[in-house]
């Protein structure tokens, strides 16, 4: 039987993985994007997670709002980067700097 | 009555917005036109307010307009209390300023002339001009509407900033900047004492509102206060003193008189109307209204007396050794105020005040004529260069005629009745100092008829003696200017008859001013009509050292010329000369102890206090250290995404190290 | 299994919203160049409606409808209108500066219409199912928006960074919801705050769940340190979607951190007012030092704007009804001085010319001396200098932070305050002491103008009479 805990840990692994992506990773803004989606699936292993355990619903539903924005949110998301490539002819994110101080 | 009272002061306020605002845009006509009728409008609405309140007996309105805040059970608020007093200074301030306005137009139709080639500062001057006197007369309304202490300190302050606009207008001269200093800072000594003397009613009173301080001050009349160990001050005369100072810095008593002279820097209308008719008195003003309070203190009336005296004999001596003409009337209008106050210390308020109404038209009236003369001239001011221009001037002489004789109180004019109530009040008047008054006053007749006759006949009669040039450029000023003249010369005859009746010696102030039955010098004074007056007037002193005054002039100026110069050398003569044209050494005095003592005390301080401790270390460290801790910080946001992404990670991480761990 | 007919009622607003904007999408879609007018105009008929219906469901008492998940009470009310009213003059004034960018499309009506949905659900929100919905909403909305200047470096730049940090802000508002939900077992918040009451072991697991949710409203409001992303969003952003973005949400993100904190989680109480006492200070410090440094107007408005969120957050940190109707009054006065402040930017810029640097407003006395008068009363309130508006504001929070006995915290505010007037006045006196570098006076157009002056006049007249919208705050807050 896998415990409760378990999946909180992989949850908090796999957010605690994506947060440091977003800010390690200081090549290419699709791999932020990625990362956006991992720590959204972490906080959706989280809420299916506890709806088993405690035998409550609300959980999954709510994980099945957050897939549909997370959905949404991709799409603007990849939006502004074709706008952004467009206007800089890169999408390195040591590239983006001209706003500042 | 409410929305009246709200039109009269807002529609000058209104005029001044527009001109100010868009003075650009709506240009000169436009700007002359909206404060012109702002005004105008207060005009006529003060009017039909006097005609109800002091004509029609209508009950006096007192009434709250706007609460600002409430602090404590201390209300600080806008509202306005006229009565008698008010409606007569409504009509007297918005008077005078609407001749001023329409003088105005004509003074300042050249101004661009007084501006340096391609000033920035001089665009749109005379639209700010405007702007500046409307503005004026809004300052003033509020301050003598006011039902509040703090209205009443608002008018005050609101007055002293635009009489420093107006004295410095011309920002490119040095003498102006100077002089506009001048005034401010010597009105801040003034200003100080009011604001403690408020500070003082407030503290014991628990309230700003006239009528609640009036109907308390009976019960505190006997409190004293220590001011420093050991001195028991009665609580009443603290406050009459304190906001006393206050009046000393607006209405130039000596010795805070010396900002006065060098305000004539502005230009003519409004020395016209601010250094002469209106802004000045209100310390006159404000005196009269504080009157129950003034009652009460046998000292403060006695200070009051002695101060005036002093300024109406010692100012006076100082208009004969002036060349500049506008410097006459000017140190003819301390003198005045000196009169006013004197009335005030001997509780003849409703003499004072009806000398300052008087006074209000025919100095406004000697002023723009002077004005006039300067225009003619070329803005030339030295009388020596002037003489003769009665040919030229016909209107402008005649109206400095009736001027300068109402100034000198010829029976009839309205000066002689303001002028001989205060005299015969100081006469009958028991203050302790009131006999040195009574003959300051006398001696200041004779003074007056002297100096005033001295200017008319140096300018209008006698040699011409002015350059060819301007000679040939001689001629009357234009309508503008003219129809004022003559519209203040109406009053400057005709206001004192048909009123020193009701307002000297009848009860038309009687719930406006209060007065000890003690003190009430004016019911003793004998007469009570203007016929009465006039018929008396011919027989006492005060005529007949007038009437000595202006053929001493005429002697000096017109038939032996050679004799002032000859006066002036004379051994005794030349020191006092001397010691007259330096002021007394006032200005001298301020300058090398107050001046100069305070600008070493101000360096010592400076260098240690100042430049070490609070600029090295405090200001300018902690300026320098807020700039450099914001430069540095500006360097956080760094512009790259993961260093965002990371101190939000790291205040993240903060908070769980504060909260949940912790 | 039964299903009841959940009362529609109480979201009638929304749903017209809803409604009217998917028309106002399909419409643009027949209008060219010529006819795009009307799209705004729809679009504001839409306000107007909108503020009509919510005016009249207005009553003093709290509804709840579908199953618990929306509430309108007083505050969703009160704010709802004052959101109406934000974005109605925020279109007013973007109006000409659109058409002038060529940014005049159906797009920006249509996209901010969802935002105001998104913060109508958000401000009515009594569930984390719409809370996250309603943010959601909005949010998707103002980052199309921002990048919505297609060739524009800056405000594509701007946007990927709103994005990112965004979305990541939203993740840990999630995982901190995932949390409470596992310890309560309930997204409802009234049940929510039932359930912590009777927790009695695993206050660490809620406190854990609270720092995550707070990071996700701190970063709504631009408190620091998650505060990153406002001057460089605004920065980069259009102005007139800088002016959206700078006004309405806040009282969104106000919204959001009531409903959090004071409905859902008033059983942390300590907890949460120990961590927003920590982000006040830091924002009120952090947004007035740095402003100072700032040579573009709209980077220092954005400072301003974090620091402003600290004066907000000091009102809801006190924990009395008194102090969240003092909050909800900053941030109204805050919207209305920000309409104010970027309006102003608007007002200055033409095309080719966006009127960004500080050197730009030197002289405008000489160029304008109105508009110079009412960036005065803008400048003079957002410092706090009595009589106007912003001066009552500032008051107000430090009422409440005094009567909750944080005399330090009042001081602090008060200090910072004062370094933060510098750079305001800094402005005024580049308006008034300074030489134009440019000549000719400045002629906006007629509506903007008007604007404006109302704007600005509404500044000095609030300030002049306060007490209805107080009243009005502390209606809302039951206080």
């Amino acid at each position: 039987m896998i415990a409760l805990s378990d999946y909180l840990t992989v949850g908090a692994i796999l957010f605690g993985l994506s947060m440091a992506g977003v800010f390690i990773n200081r090549k290419n803004v699709i791999i932020l994007l990625m990362c956006i989606e991992l720590m959204l699936l972490a906080v959706n292993i989280n809420f299916i997670a506890f709806s088993y355990f405690l035998g409550d619903s609300a959980g999954q539903v709510f994980v099945f709002f957050i897939l549909t924005v997370a959905a949404a949110e991709a799409a603007i998301g990849l939006a502004i980067l074709v706008v952004l490539f467009r206007n800089r002819r890169t999408i390195n994110v040591a590239e983006l700097d001209s706003l500042k101080g | 009555m409410q929305t009246i009272t709200l039109l009269i002061v807002l529609a000058p306020l209104l005029g001044a917005l527009i001109a100010g605002l868009f003075g650009g845009t709506i240009g000169r006509g436009g700007a002359h036109t909206v404060t012109t009728v702002g005004v105008a409008i207060a005009f006529v609405l003060s009017a039909l307010v006097f005609k109800q309140i002091a004509i029609d007996g209508a009950e006096s309105f007192n009434h709250s307009v706007y609460i600002w805040l409430v602090s404590e059970g201390i209300r600080f608020e806008v509202g306005f209390l006229v009565d008698e007093l008010t409606a007569m200074m409504m009509v007297v301030v918005t008077f005078v300023s609407l001749m001023v306005h329409i003088y105005t137009i004509g003074y300042m139709a050249h101004d661009e002339e007084n501006w340096p080639e391609g000033s920035g500062a001089g665009i749109n001057s005379y639209q700010r001009f405007f702007s500046y006197i409307s503005l004026f007369t809004f300052s003033m309304l509020m301050l003598v509407m006011a039902n509040n202490f703090m209205q009443l300190f608002f008018g005050w302050e609101a007055v002293g900033l635009v009489s420093y606009l107006l004295i410095g207008f011309w920002s490119v001269r040095e003498t102006a900047v100077f002089a506009n200093l001048k005034a401010f800072l010597v009105n801040r000594v003034g200003d100080f004492g009011f604001l403690l003397g408020i500070a003082a009613v407030l503290m014991h009173f628990n309230t700003l509102d006239y009528a609640s301080v009036f109907n308390a001050v009976e019960l505190q009349k006997d409190v004293t206060i220590s001011i420093w160990p050991g001195s028991e001050w009665n609580i009443m005369t603290v406050i009459a003193i304190l906001l006393f100072i206050g009046a000393m810095g607006k209405s130039a008593q000596v010795p805070l008189h010396v900002w006065l002279p060098d305000s004539m820097e502005g230009p003519t209308p409004i020395s016209a109307l601010i250094h002469a008719a209106t802004m000045v008195t209100a310390g006159i003003f404000m005196v009269a209204r504080m009157s129950p309070i003034y009652e009460l203190s046998e000292v403060a009336l006695a200070v009051v007396l002695t101060i005036g005296a002093i300024t109406a004999l010692f100012m006076g001596f100082l208009g004969l050794v002036q060349h500049d003409i506008k410097r006459v009337v000017a140190y003819s209008t301390l003198s005045q105020l000196g009169y006013m106050t004197v009335a005030l210390g001997a509780s003849a308020y409703a003499a004072g005040v009806f000398h300052l109404m008087t006074h209000a038209f025919f100095k406004a009236l000697l002023f723009l004529a002077a004005g006039s003369v300067i225009i003619a001239m070329h803005h030339k001011q030295d009388m020596r260069e002037m003489g003769g221009l009665r040919k030229y001037m016909p209107i402008t002489w005649l109206t400095s005629l009736i001027g300068s004789l109402a100034l000198i109180g010829a029976p009839g004019f309205s000066g002689f009745f303001s002028k001989d109530s205060i005299i015969e009040a100081v006469h009958h008047s028991t203050i302790p100092g009131s006999g040195f008054a009574y003959f300051a006053v006398l001696a200041g007749v004779f003074i007056t008829a002297l100096y005033s006759f001295r200017m008319y006949f140096l300018v209008f009669h006698g040699k011409e003696r002015m350059d060819e040039h301007t000679r040939s450029h001689l001629h009357e000023t234009p309508w503008v200017v003219t129809v004022p003249l003559i519209l203040l010369a109406i009053p400057s005859i005709f206001i004192g008859g048909p009123y020193v009746g009701s307002m000297v010696f009848g009860d038309f102030f009687s719930e406006a001013i209060t007065v000890a039955p003690a003190h009430d010098v004016l019911s003793q004074v004998g007469f009570t009509s203007a016929m009465g007056m006039i018929g008396h007037g011919f027989l006492t002193a005060p005529f007949w050292l007038a009437a000595s005054g202006v053929f001493v002039a005429w002697f000096l100026y017109m038939r032996r010329t050679d004799l002032p110069a000859k006066i002036v050398a004379l051994p005794v003569v030349k020191q006092i000369h001397w010691v007259l044209v330096n002021k007394y050494g006032f200005d001298d005095f301020n300058q090398a102890v107050f001046g100069g003592g305070s600008r070493n005390l101000g360096t010592g301080l400076w260098k240690v206090g100042d430049v070490a401790l609070i600029d090295g270390l405090l200001v300018n460290g902690s300026a320098r250290l807020v700039g450099m801790v914001s430069a540095v910080a500006r360097h956080l946001q760094s512009g790259y995404l993961y260093h965002y992404a990371f101190a939000m990670i790291l205040g993240l991480l903060a908070l769980f190290g504060l909260f949940v761990v912790g | 299994m039964n299903f009841d007919m959940p009362n529609f009622l109480p979201a009638m607003p929304e749903m017209f919203v809803l409604g009217m904007t998917s028309l106002i999408l399909i419409i643009d879609l027949f209008l060219n160049e010529r006819t795009r007018v009307v799209s705004y105009l729809l679009a504001q008929a839409t306000l107007v409606g909108a503020f009509i219906l919510s005016l009249s469901l207005y009553s003093g008492n709290a509804e709840l409808s579908f199953s618990d998940t929306f509430v309108l009470d007083p505050m969703a009310g009160v704010l709802k209108m004052a959101v109406y009213a934000t974005v109605f003059m925020v279109f007013l004034y973007s109006h000409s500066y659109l058409r002038e960018r060529g940014l005049f499309r159906g797009e920006f009506f249509v996209l901010a219409l969802f935002g105001v949905l998104g913060m109508m659900v958000l401000i009515s929100a009594h569930s984390f199912l719409t809370i996250y919905l309603g943010l959601e909403l909005m949010s998707l909305a103002l980052y199309a928006m921002v990048a919505m200047q297609r060739d524009s470096r800056t405000a594509s730049e701007a946007a990927m960074k709103y994005f990112i940090l965004g979305a990541m802000a939203s993740a840990m508002l999630l995982y901190g919801m995932s949390m409470l939900y596992g310890v309560t077992g309930t997204l409802e918040l009234t049940e929510l705050s039932r359930a912590v009451q009777q927790t009695q072991g695993d206050r660490l697991l809620l406190v854990f769940g609270l720092v995550f949710l707070l990071v996700g409203v701190a970063f709504k409001l631009g408190a620091v340190p998650f505060h990153m992303w406002v001057p460089d969003v605004y920065h980069g952003a259009p102005t007139a979607v800088t002016l959206f973005i700078s006004t309405a949400p806040k009282l969104a993100g106000f919204a959001m951190l009531m409903r959090l904190m004071v409905d859902g989680l008033p059983g942390l109480q300590p907890q949460w007012h120990d961590i927003l006492v920590l982000l006040a200070v830091l924002s009120i410090g952090v947004g007035n030092v740095v402003a100072i440094a700032q040579t573009n107007i709209k980077r220092m408005l954005a400072y301003s704007g974090i620091s402003h969120a600290g004066f907000l957050l000091l009102g809801v940190l006190s924990g009395t009804p008194e102090g969240y109707a003092a909050g909800m009054f900053y941030a109204i006065v805050y919207t209305i001085m920000g309409l104010g402040g970027f309006g102003m930017v608007i007002l200055m810029s033409r095309a080719g010319f966006e009127a960004e640097q500080l050197e730009d407003y030197k002289g405008l006395n000489q160029r304008s001396p109105w508009f110079a008068l009412m960036m005065l009363f803008i400048m003079f309130s957002m410092a706090g200098v009595p009589p106007f508006i912003g001066f009552w504001a500032k008051l107000a929070v430090l009422q409440a932070v005094v009567s909750a006995n944080l005399m330090w915290l009042a001081a602090v505010a008060v200090i910072f305050s004062v370094i933060g007037a510098f750079f305001y006045l800094r402005v005024i006196k580049l308006m008034y002491f300074d030489q134009a570098r440019e000549q000719g006076s400045l002629k906006p157009g007629a509506d903007l103008a008007v604007v404006l002056s109302a704007n600005a006049i509404g500044i000095l007249a609030l300030g002049a009479f306060p007490g209805a919208l107080m009243a009005l705050c502390l209606q809302a807050m039951g206080a």
